[in-house]
């Protein structure tokens, strides 16, 4: 595959999503393409995989696989997404696996030893008849990595394939795909913005500049080192929040959501909320955040906190929203889920208005977020258009913007590249300097060493014989 | 509270041996006997066969046919209060009516719990040539359907954290309904895209001739299924006949 001066802009956007891009990956290499984010990587690989056509934008340069334009050479590329939930089309593991060899019309004989073979390759556990749904998010991945490799493609590329994962998850679609290129009859170029853990798999590393072109690092190159801020612990201040024996129970579920927890949130710490998925850490969040009330037990607010509300006897799920945002501030995984307006600056006015705050109050009160988070030059945009690492910092800055006690974070540093992560982190840390008291709900051990006081580890709840 | 649409795999039931298309042909008689007869002989001895063949789809015991036909049951005793509020014909066209709704829907009920939804693609596409993209795409957009559900929860709460929250007011929850309902029809058009990319680089639709691995056989019991069909509607028709009750719709 050869890319000589290639560029790429969509049509609604006036810069070059990548630029002056030359790179030549020869049969059976392994390379990693990583950069910040918006550097172009994504598009990068969607060109490679033939899914950008000329209605997509505008294109300059050349771009060939196998010498032959991307979307000629569809049927000997495989592609690995994001997201597995917007990959797998069928409901058993073996028929998604299938569904590429159909449709490339291969002989129906044929395909059921082929879908055993790659199930194995990739390690996957399970027989052919299990249910996609019932799959753990590294194990679907698994098997959209199986579907891919399935009509035996000369080029793999994966897109971020474990950021939506759990590091158990991550490992397992590491390990599946270090298994399934061994034998070196597939060139591989991954996109990932989490060099490190790729370093062992590939050859070569490849970083794209968001200024345009690339650059090739020598072996041996490792990536700079998070850049972690500065702490003073702090002791700990009044309790503000405390779960006394708060669990949660889906409607019609057998297995709490969230077993029994006990955990006190005081003033000034950060508590960081760890575990392997499904053991509840999303749900004690929202718990926290009042935003669900406990099937069992209950949350306590202090005094502190309760302070001028109209029913200070309350828990914290029957305050009214306006008086919640002014107490306790939630950041949700995916930022968009909070977006409500069509502008960054109406954004963060919003909570002040909607808490009662005067209208120039409310927008002295944004553009000062704005100024603070370095979003003042964007107080015009639309929130949704916002790179990933942006629409982070103004979800952050919309949940300060009612200057709440206590935050609740689910999933901060997300997606985030090392230098949106280091700023957020930062920024994270200033709110603990204020005394606020942050909830942190992360898989990131980076994170955790970074700004946790106290750590609460859940534990898979025993599932009963 | 069950969905009565189940999106997974389906545990095989004795009905399951039946090929979806012969389920669907089956309807494809029932249907035209049931609209047109107006009595209540009719669809009662044809409903009296379709209960017959509820424990073949698995539906046992009543709670598991009550979770599949609430929506069913509910829709026809509304029809038929409704009929007897406002008819003029009284109880028993009230009765007839909601036994025709009954009768006209519990084939879907069969077919929907005794049939995989990729068998039902694969029977499509391979026996009435209908187009893969649709009974494919169609497929892979029903998977998306579950976490649409808990998307819909997400931007509900994420709603009362940015202190948004309608109260009593229902102009004020119409237009949160409508915020939410918004919010989620962007999330689904962009999971929609982002699964419509994935098989297109899986070389769906391409333009090669696609292959089924599956594959969907129709045997004599598909025959003797919808001769079945026809034999009950036949019989069904005679009774009433004979009896004098029958009473064409359109007369």
């Amino acid at each position: 595959m050869r890319l000589t001066g290639w560029g790429f802009r969509y049509p609604s956007r006036h810069a070059w999503a990548a630029r002056d891009v030359d790179l030549r990956v020869d049969p059976g290499e392994r390379v990693l393409l990583t950069g910040p984010s918006g550097a172009g990587k994504s598009t990068l690989l969607h060109a490679l995989a033939g899914l950008l056509g000329p209605d997509e934008g505008e294109q300059t340069g050349e771009i060939t696989v196998d010498g032959r334009a991307p979307a000629e050479a569809r049927a000997r590329t495989g592609v690995v997404f994001q997201d597995p939930d917007a990959q797998l089309v069928m409901t058993r593991a073996g028929d998604d696996v299938a569904f590429g060899l159909e449709n490339a019309g291969v002989r129906p004989e044929r395909i059921w030893p082929a879908v055993e073979s790659v199930l194995a390759e990739v390690g996957f556990p399970y027989g052919r008849d299990r249910a996609t749904a019932a799959l753990s998010g590294g194990q679907k991945q698994r098997l959209v990595l199986a579907g891919a490799l399935a009509p035996r493609p000369g080029l793999l590329l994966l897109d971020e394939p474990t950021a939506q994962l759990d590091p158990d998850g991550a490992v397992l679609v590491r390990e599946a795909v270090a298994r399934a290129t061994g034998a070196r009859d597939t060139t591989l170029l991954v996109v990932d913005h989490d060099a490190e853990a790729w370093l062992p798999l590939v050859d070569r590393v490849v970083e794209l500049r968001p200024e345009g072109g690339a650059v090739e690092h020598g072996p041996g190159w490792r990536p700079a080192p998070l850049r972690l801020p500065v702490r003073t612990p702090r002791p700990a201040g009044a309790v503000l929040l405390r779960a006394e024996a708060a669990g949660y129970t889906h409607r019609g579920a057998e297995q709490p959501a969230l077993a029994a927890t006990d955990v006190a949130v005081p003033a000034g710490r950060t508590l960081a909320v760890t575990g392997p998925n499904g053991t509840g850490k999303s749900t004690l969040a929202l718990l926290l955040a009042g935003l669900r009330p406990p099937t069992t037990g209950r949350i306590a607010a202090a005094p502190a906190l309760t302070a001028g509300l109209r029913r200070p006897d309350r828990p914290p799920h029957r305050w009214r929203a306006d008086e919640l945002v002014r107490r306790i501030g939630t950041v949700f995984q995916h930022p968009e889920h909070q977006f409500l307006t069509g502008r960054v600056r109406d954004e963060l006015a919003l909570g002040p208005l909607r808490s009662g705050a005067g209208d120039d109050a409310a927008h002295r009160r944004a553009e000062e977020l704005m100024e603070r988070l370095g979003l003042a030059a964007l107080a015009e945009a639309n929130p949704f258009t916002l790179s990933g690492g942006q629409q982070r910092r103004l979800s952050v800055a919309t949940a300060l913007a009612t200057d709440p006690a206590v935050l609740v974070l689910d999933e901060p540093t997300f997606g985030q590249d090392r230098d949106t992560w280091g700023e957020l982190v930062a920024l994270l840390a200033e709110q603990q300097r204020d005394g606020r008291a942050l909830v942190l709900v992360t898989h990131d051990a980076a994170v955790v060493r970074a700004l946790a006081d106290d750590e609460l580890a859940l534990q898979p709840t025993p599932v009963p014989a | 509270m069950t969905l009565p649409l189940s999106l997974g795999p389906v545990r095989p039931v004795p009905l399951s041996a039946i090929n979806p298309v012969a389920q669907l042909g089956a309807i494809a008689v029932v249907l035209p006997v049931l609209l047109v007869s107006g009595d209540l002989l009719t669809p009662l001895v044809v409903l009296a066969a379709e209960v017959c063949l509820l424990p073949a789809a698995g539906l046992t015991t009543p709670r598991t046919v009550l979770a599949r036909t609430w929506p069913l049951l509910l829709g026809a005793a509304g029809v038929a209060w409704v009929n007897v509020l406002f008819g003029d014909a009284g109880w028993a066209s009230g009765v007839a009516l909601a036994v025709r709704v009954l009768a006209l829907a519990l084939p879907g009920v069969l077919l929907v719990a005794s049939t995989d939804p990729v068998r039902l693609a694969d029977a499509l596409t391979l026996h009435w040539r209908v187009p893969t993209r649709f009974a494919f795409g169609t497929l892979a957009a029903l998977r998306l359907v579950p976490l649409l559900a808990a998307e819909w929860q997400t931007i509900r709460l994420a709603r009362r954290a940015r202190g948004v929250e309608p109260g009593r007011n229902p102009v004020a929850q119409g237009r949160l309904f409508a915020g939410t309902a918004f919010a989620l029809l962007v999330a689904a058009v962009r999971r929609g895209t982002r699964l419509a990319a994935a098989m297109d680089a899986r070389g769906f639709d391409s333009g090669i001739a696609r292959t089924n691995a599956r594959g969907s056989v129709l045997r004599r019991r598909d025959a003797a299924y919808l001769a079945g069909a026809v034999a009950v509607c036949a019989a069904a028709l005679a009774l009433s006949v004979a009896t004098g009750t029958w009473e064409p719709v359109f007369s």
